[in-house]
């Protein structure tokens, strides 16, 4: 569904990607881990066209989107929840959730919607609170949610556990479960916490400064020694 | 007055003892009688040739008074804001938000009878230019409220309006009903053409390109001697019609001959009132619809975080020039309403100051909110006539009571965002 071939990505002078091969087949939920700065927001961004790959293809459905402008992919299927959340937060939930549909079809949204709050009733009680006074759990359902509007075949999430107690991870994750398993939604999960997103993952990969190390199922990498020494041990 | 003295005078301990309270007040009071000793009470004038005082024990009576209450009148209700959360302000401005449509609605039918009630001419003047500044507050607040583009070259929009309209009619001598249009349209045109050099500008940065902007066209309007009079400006711009019907005396063809009444110059006036309230009433009108469709939401959501604007699909560049150009498109139908009213334009009208002044109202009023523009135009507009009789402190006073609202309300006399939809309209939930 998404093949990501030979991307170099550049900040100035600094190569922050050193030729990056990744591959999300349809149906799953593929992951990639490393430590900070090793280029995993860098790569997600690189597909969604900000900054742009110096070299190297990006392909969605066997299109080229290497070159496609950001505020295009949401028409092409591809939603995303940046890193950091981003919701609006003088808007309340429900508008926030409004954003999100901007470009899909609105005869779905009632449906979208209920089914947005039927995953996180959280959302639907607090529906005409402004998005700035919700917890960051809260926020990243939110985040999600909010992506889920635009009615996506692929998902790109971008560290959903960021600053979240162990608790309201395990909830983050539960949901990105529910909603590759139950709308077949293919997911693309950058992350830090490697336990999670492996145990989560079909497949994963490990990024190390810039270039892609290791590669294989989330079991396969999740029980390989030099990911448990790096990534693993001592943290969870 | 009273509220210098209080911005002076030391910050009270709050609560419910009386006592305190009238001790606070008491101190209070005393420093403004300390104050008001050289600056009320003794006066300096002319007695014929020589320089005399005249005391004025009477004035400064009434600012220690005056000081005394409000001081006591602030301790009782900052106590009362400790007990309620975010205090009787903002219950205030719940029980606003509340009634939004029926305050506007009276704010409308107050406006509409104001001339049948007042049909002076100098409260109609005041209320014109009032309208204006409402006006220009409500299309700038689409850019700067809405979208959070900071314009500080909005008067540059309101100059294109003026002149297209000053230029039009001179020229062609079109009426000002054909030109309204157009002048919009220049304008917006114009926002485009300031809209695309600073799509990549953000906050300060984009606050000098606009700032420049607004120079430009003004410094334009001076050199091109030719085109627009250069200093000088354009006068004699023909005035308002009643839709081809002249306000002036005749027995034919003429307002007054047509309804046949008797010609009054203030027939003119309450017309160009009239029109300036269904201008500012349009204005308000269109930017409240366009914020429940997708183009004034994804303004809001621009204003509040552009990257995630761009991951929700949204084309940051349509979204910004769109409220380049429909900010200028209001500022255009303003400027050509000055100019018909004033007969007569000049750059000298379209200096900083007046894009300031009209930034003020914006954000005094609280960013994007429609009838804190109202409340805030009356202080910027209204305030300084009715100081007029302070002759010499009223830009002071002006400036106080600028920085009063600014130390209660810092983000702006209604801040509260009002959501474009809700899904159980009276329960409140925020």
């Amino acid at each position: 569904m998404l093949q990501v071939q030979g991307v170099h990505t550049f900040y100035g002078q600094i190569e922050a990607l050193k030729g990056v091969d990744v591959t999300v087949n349809e149906g799953e939920i593929v992951t990639l881990i490393g430590s900070n700065g090793a280029g995993k927001t860098t790569l997600l961004m690189t597909v969604c066209g900000s900054p742009r790959a110096a070299k190297g293809k990006i392909i969605f459905e066997g299109e080229d989107i290497t070159r496609l402008p950001t505020h295009e992919l949401v028409t092409r299927g591809i939603a995303q929840s940046p890193e950091g959340r981003r919701v609006f937060p003088r808007m309340t939930i429900y508008e926030n959730l409004q954003m999100g549909a901007l470009r899909s079809d609105p005869r779905y949204f009632n449906d979208d919607l209920e089914m947005s709050f039927a995953m996180f009733p959280r959302l639907k009680e607090r529906k005409d609170q402004r998005a700035g006074t919700l917890s960051g759990g809260e926020q990243q359902m939110l985040a999600i949610a909010r992506a889920l509007m635009a009615r996506p075949r692929l998902l790109l999430l971008d560290e959903p556990s960021l600053g979240l107690a162990p608790l309201v991870v395990r909830g983050i994750f539960d949901a990105i479960k529910t909603i590759n398993r139950e709308k077949k939604m293919t997911v693309f999960l950058v992350e830090q916490n490697a336990f999670h997103a492996l145990k989560l993952a079909h497949r994963g990969y490990v990024m190390v400064n810039g270039k892609i190390t290791l590669a294989g199922s989330g079991a396969e990498l999740l029980a390989n020694p030099e990911i448990r020494a790096a990534y693993l041990e001592g943290g969870h | 007055m009273a509220d210098m003295k209080n911005a002076v005078a030391a910050p009270g301990q709050g609560g419910f003892d009386v006592g305190a309270a009238l001790k606070e007040s008491g101190k209070a009071a005393f420093v403004a009688g300390l104050l008001g000793l050289p600056l009320l009470a003794l006066k300096a004038d002319n007695f014929g040739s020589k320089l005399g005082l005249v005391y004025r024990w009477d004035a400064l009576f009434i600012a220690i008074a005056a000081v005394f209450v409000g001081r006591f009148l602030m301790i009782l209700l900052s106590g009362r804001q400790k007990k309620s959360e975010g205090g009787v302000f903002a219950a205030f401005g719940k029980g606003i938000h509340n009634n939004m449509a029926l305050i506007g609605l009276a704010g409308l039918a107050i406006g509409v009878l104001l001339p049948v009630v007042y049909p002076d001419r100098y409260v109609i003047y005041i209320a014109t230019t009032f309208m204006i500044y409402v006006m220009l507050g409500w299309g700038l607040n689409i850019v700067v409220g809405l979208a959070g583009l900071l314009d500080l070259g909005y008067v540059a929009f309101y100059a294109v309006g003026a002149y297209s309209y000053a230029m039009i009619a001179t020229q062609f001598g079109w009426s000002f009903w054909v030109v309204l249009p157009l002048a919009g349209v220049f304008a917006a045109f114009f926002g485009v053409i300031l809209g695309f050099p600073v799509l990549r500008l953000r906050g300060d940065y984009l606050a000098i390109v606009t700032l420049g902007f607004g120079e430009i066209i003004r410094v334009i309007l001076i050199n091109w001697t030719d085109f627009t009079g250069g200093p000088n400006g354009i006068s004699g711009i023909p005035p308002i019609t009643f839709f081809g019907l002249p306000f002036k005396n005749g027995d034919h063809g003429t307002f007054a001959s047509f309804f046949g009444i008797d010609h009054s110059p203030v027939q003119r006036i309450i017309f160009l009132y009239f029109v300036i309230l269904v201008l500012a009433t349009l204005t308000n009108l269109f930017t409240q619809r366009m914020r429940k469709l997708p183009v004034g939401r994804a303004w809001e959501a621009l204003r509040e975080d552009e990257i995630a604007c761009r991951s929700l699909g949204i084309n940051p560049t349509n979204i910004k020039l769109s409220a380049f150009a429909l900010g200028a498109m209001f500022g255009g139908f303003a400027g050509s309403f000055f100019s018909v009213r004033a007969g007569f334009v000049s750059p000298e009208s379209f200096t900083f100051i007046e894009s300031a002044v009209i930034l003020a109202i914006v954000v005094l009023g609280g960013m994007g909110s429609q009838l804190g523009v109202v409340i805030a135009a009356f202080f910027v507009v209204i305030l300084p006539e009715v100081f007029r009789e302070f002759e010499e402190y009223r830009m002071l006073l002006f400036g106080l009571a600028m920085m009063v609202i600014m130390v209660w309300r810092p983000n702006g006399l209604l801040s509260f965002r009002e959501p474009t939809i809700r899904l159980h309209p009276k329960k409140e939930s925020a």
